[in-house]
């Protein structure tokens, strides 16, 4: 046994010194990775650390933080009633919008796909400008306004379903779904840019092999052969719509107000902003951070390992 | 006739059809079952632009018209001269505001593009220790918000005095990790036998870098370039900058917009204007960043 170790041990020493050998031989590496990975560092893992170091204390910027254990999560779990309403937004938005978006980033990419090269071209810049455009989605609110002069409210008076105006961006049992709604008006993003240029690139000829072994309609030959060749731009894809339905923040204080009525429309990151930049009781922004960040990397992992499993 | 000439006019001969011709294993009324479907959606989404591009054409007593008409009957441009005027009222002067967010988008640009392009040659095309670590830590990095580091990125900020400076944007624009994963993954489609045969002939790292690799990956550039100016373009800026005179003009704009119902016809000008230049420097490099995503995947 000690034998064994004695070997792991050498091995492992041997490694060791032929990777210090083959660093000192790669400075020049070091040397032009040097500067990202210091701007890196700096912005983006240390303050994921300090995120998560600051949440076990309390910490209001003028005083030094003063460590308090876990009672930032147990307030936040068992008196915060306002977080938890905003943990069930941020998921509802999230588990409606996510796959919903990432469904149709890939349902257009692969419809699209068979255009002609100069209609593609312009369907791509149709579906992907909602995602650019600023915030465009203020727009909405027009079309939702809660008095008779509000576009849908008129449509929908005049046609008869409703006979008094509706509140949509007042009323809590709307604001939810509108914001849904703009939110997938958006979600056409740089997932669906890597799906169009994914499905250009999967090889031709496998779907003349494909044609030979009696592959009848289009959705067979999506599923066994469309779909295998996009695996990585799939993860990809993944990876930015999670990121982004967790995210959700700007369209929810720009249409419903900030706060919302009866804090319905809050999400996980306004619910941060809160404390914050207007509270300032940093430590407990950070607890609310560290479970974003935390709810964000366990989601994409789930589905990466989801994903693995297509067309197998 | 010239050897040129003769090449391009057997081109055009083989030049396909406008229509491609249906694979063969594919009914007709799917076909069009489908595009009229794909027709009436891209109708829905392009329809609140339209609706704001329009708007913004529209003279005042339009504006409030009912019912409402999508597209304007007198098209004028008043609204973006009145929002010329306010902007000229403001304490500090609409040039000022327009100074920022240009600065802030190309130095935060440049930079980025430098700074990830330089870092993705190495891991794309180098065998060193830590080497796919610092990439696998970097495709974590995509998979959260930039909300959830903002507080301790505000504190560090605000160690380094950089708050309500300029670089408290720019700074952390550098190290945007799309960009770097972006720009590897193009780099490692280049063949390595380019950069091989650059070194037997005595070309050392900065020299590949710049004159061999940088030139190659020119799709990867634009779109580096079309994310990072997306971002800084739309950048509020607020919680980091505070004086008025630093404030970018997304923000200055969206103070007008809120100006109410008196405002509405220069608010919608307002949605144009901001919703403009990202879109026109998509539809100028579309190609090119298409070309970039299809090496976008990511592998486990």
């Amino acid at each position: 046994m000690s034998e064994y170790f004695r070997k792991y041990i050498a091995l492992r020493k041997h490694n060791i010194q032929v990777a210090i050998k083959k660093a000192k031989k790669s400075r020049n590496c070091y040397l032009f990775l040097a500067p990202y990975a210091i701007l890196f560092t700096m912005f983006y893992i240390f303050p994921v650390v300090a995120s998560i170091f600051y949440s076990f204390t309390y910490y209001n910027i003028l005083e030094k933080p003063r460590f308090i254990g876990l009672q930032n999560y147990i307030a936040l779990i068992l008196e915060d009633d306002i977080f938890l309403t905003s943990i069930k937004n941020t998921f509802m938005i999230a588990i409606i919008t996510g796959p919903l978006g990432y469904i149709l980033s890939f349902l257009f990419a692969w419809l699209i796909n068979e255009l002609p090269r100069w209609i593609r071209s312009v369907a791509v810049i149709v579906f992907y400008a909602p995602s650019i455009a600023g915030n465009c989605y203020v727009i909405f609110s027009v079309f939702f306004r809660g008095d008779a002069y509000g576009y849908v409210n008129a449509f929908l008076m005049n046609v008869g379903i409703i006979d008094k105006p509706v509140l949509w961006l007042i009323n809590p049992d709307y604001m939810l779904p509108i914001c849904m709604l703009v939110i997938l008006w958006m979600s056409l993003g740089t997932g669906f840019l890597s799906f169009v240029a994914g499905l250009q690139g999967v090889d031709r000829s496998q779907f003349e092999a494909g044609y030979m072994d009696g592959i009848k309609n289009r959705w067979q030959e999506l599923w066994f052969i469309t779909l295998p060749n996009m695996k990585p731009m799939l993860m990809f894809g993944a990876v930015m719509s999670i990121t982004q339905a967790f995210g959700v923040c700007d369209v929810t204080m720009a249409l419903c107000g900030y706060p919302s009525t009866d804090y319905a429309a809050r999400t996980i990151v306004t619910h941060l902003f809160d404390y914050g930049f207007s509270r300032f009781e940093m430590g407990y922004a950070c607890a609310i951070a560290t479970v974003l960040f935390l709810i964000m990397i366990l989601c994409n992992k789930a589905i990466q390992n989801l994903l693995s499993r297509v067309g197998t | 006739m010239s050897r040129k000439e003769k090449k391009a006019k057997t081109e055009k001969v083989y030049r396909k059809p406008l229509i491609k011709r249906r694979k063969p294993n594919r009914s007709i009324w799917g076909d069009i079952l489908l595009y009229v479907f794909l027709l009436f959606v891209a109708f829905v989404m392009a329809f609140p632009i339209i609706y704001a591009v329009s708007s913004a054409l529209k003279p005042l007593d339009e504006l409030f018209k009912f019912p409402p008409r999508v597209f304007p009957q007198n098209p004028t441009l008043d609204n973006f001269s009145d929002l010329f005027v306010t902007m000229g009222k403001s304490w500090v002067t609409f040039s000022r505001y327009l100074f920022n967010t240009v600065f802030i988008t190309l130095v935060g640009t440049v930079g980025h593009l430098i700074v990830a392009s330089m870092g993705a040659f190495v891991l794309a095309k180098y065998d060193f220790p830590g080497n796919k670590t610092f990439f696998k830590i970097v495709t974590v990095a995509m998979m959260f918000t930039g909300y959830v580091t903002q507080i301790p990125n505000y504190l560090i900020l605000n160690k380094l005095g950089w708050i309500d400076t300029y670089w408290a944007i720019i700074i952390p624009a550098f190290a945007s990790p799309m960009g770097l994963f972006l720009m590897k993954q193009f780099m490692e489609g280049l063949p390595t036998s380019l950069i091989e045969a650059a070194k037997i002939d005595g070309a050392n790292e900065w020299k590949v870098f710049t004159n061999i690799v940088m030139p190659n990956v020119k799709p990867a550039w634009m779109t580096l370039i079309i994310f990072s100016v997306q971002a800084l373009w739309n950048n509020k800026a607020s919680t980091f900058i505070y004086s008025e005179e630093r404030k970018t003009l997304v923000y200055a704009l969206q103070q007008i917009q809120s100006g109410g119902i008196a405002r509405t016809g220069q608010g919608a000008a307002v949605l144009v204007v901001v919703m403009i230049v990202p879109i026109i420097i998509f539809v100028l490099s579309e190609s090119q960043i298409l070309e970039t995503m299809a090496s976008s995947g990511l592998k486990d």
